[in-house]
């Protein structure tokens, strides 16, 4: 007798299903279409995060911080 | 007046975050570095009109998305095809874009509409509060979190990242993962 869960093709449609199996797949389209889902919402954040952390990881310019510090060294009341 | 130092190492502080928003807004790192000195000048310039203890970060983002926006506009009325153009220049030019690993990420970043394409990024990049990137927008609270709904599921839906087919971690995405766990 095999205790492992097998995929069930007899449940009838519009049943208490879960949103997505174990491996994240989703399992109702309809359901994902109308919300993202959270495994999706985690990767589109996780590669904006990345690609935006490797430019915060370059740190400030040397031509940008000269330009900070000859600007704070000026006088200020011009322009 | 000289500036005071305490504030000038806020706007230093401020400039790694505000050059990544600026190349994430236009996709291309001469114009985002013009766009980050530009920010700096008028800032300092009207230095005086930073209250000292707020928010020296949301006030630099919003000079600068302010002369962003202001820029789009007049490139909106010589060229048509503004968006397209940007993607053109990203696919022409990946290396001009920062880490060419992120290109195919860019790439879906700028088919978005610009108002979405900012209320992401400063939610779900920057790290500012739905707040701080209402005032930094100049609109509501409610509307930002449209936009970042929406930005989401219409990125979501450019990288097929919800399709069943395309689960296996891609190329890009392994990148992600391989470099994801400084932060």
């Amino acid at each position: 007798m095999k205790t492992r869960k097998t995929v069930d093709t007899q449940t009838p449609a519009g049943a208490d299903l879960p949103e997505s199996d174990a491996m994240g797949r989703p399992l109702n389209p309809r359901k994902t279409e109308m919300r993202l889902g959270r495994e999706a919402q985690a990767r589109i954040g996780q590669q904006l995060r990345a690609m935006y952390e490797a430019v915060v990881n370059e740190g400030v310019p040397p031509h940008i911080s000269e330009l900070v510090r000859r600007l704070s060294e000026q006088d200020n009341g011009a322009e | 007046m000289k500036l005071d130092p305490a504030i000038r190492d806020q706007v230093l502080g401020a400039v790694p975050s505000l050059r990544a928003f600026a190349i994430s807004l236009c996709g291309n790192i001469d114009r985002a570095d013009d766009l980050v000195q530009e920010t700096l000048l008028r800032a300092l310039a009207h230095i005086d009109s930073f209250e000292p203890g707020t928010n020296m970060p949301a006030w630099l983002f919003t000079i600068l998305r302010n002369l962003f926006r202001s820029e789009y506009r007049k490139r909106r009325r010589e060229v048509e095809d503004a968006d397209g153009r940007y993607a053109e220049t990203l696919k022409s030019h990946p290396e001009q874009t920062g880490r060419v690993e992120f290109s195919e990420f860019r790439a879906a970043l700028a088919k978005l509409p610009p108002d979405q394409r900012e209320a992401l990024i400063l939610v779900g990049a920057s790290g500012f509060s739905y707040e701080d990137a209402a005032a930094i927008c100049g609109c509501a609270v409610g509307t930002i979190k449209s936009r970042v709904n929406r930005a989401r599921t219409r990125l979501a839906d450019l990288l097929a990242i919800d399709s069943v087919d395309d689960f296996g971690p891609d190329r890009a995405t392994r990148a992600v993962l391989a470099g994801g766990g400084r932060s």
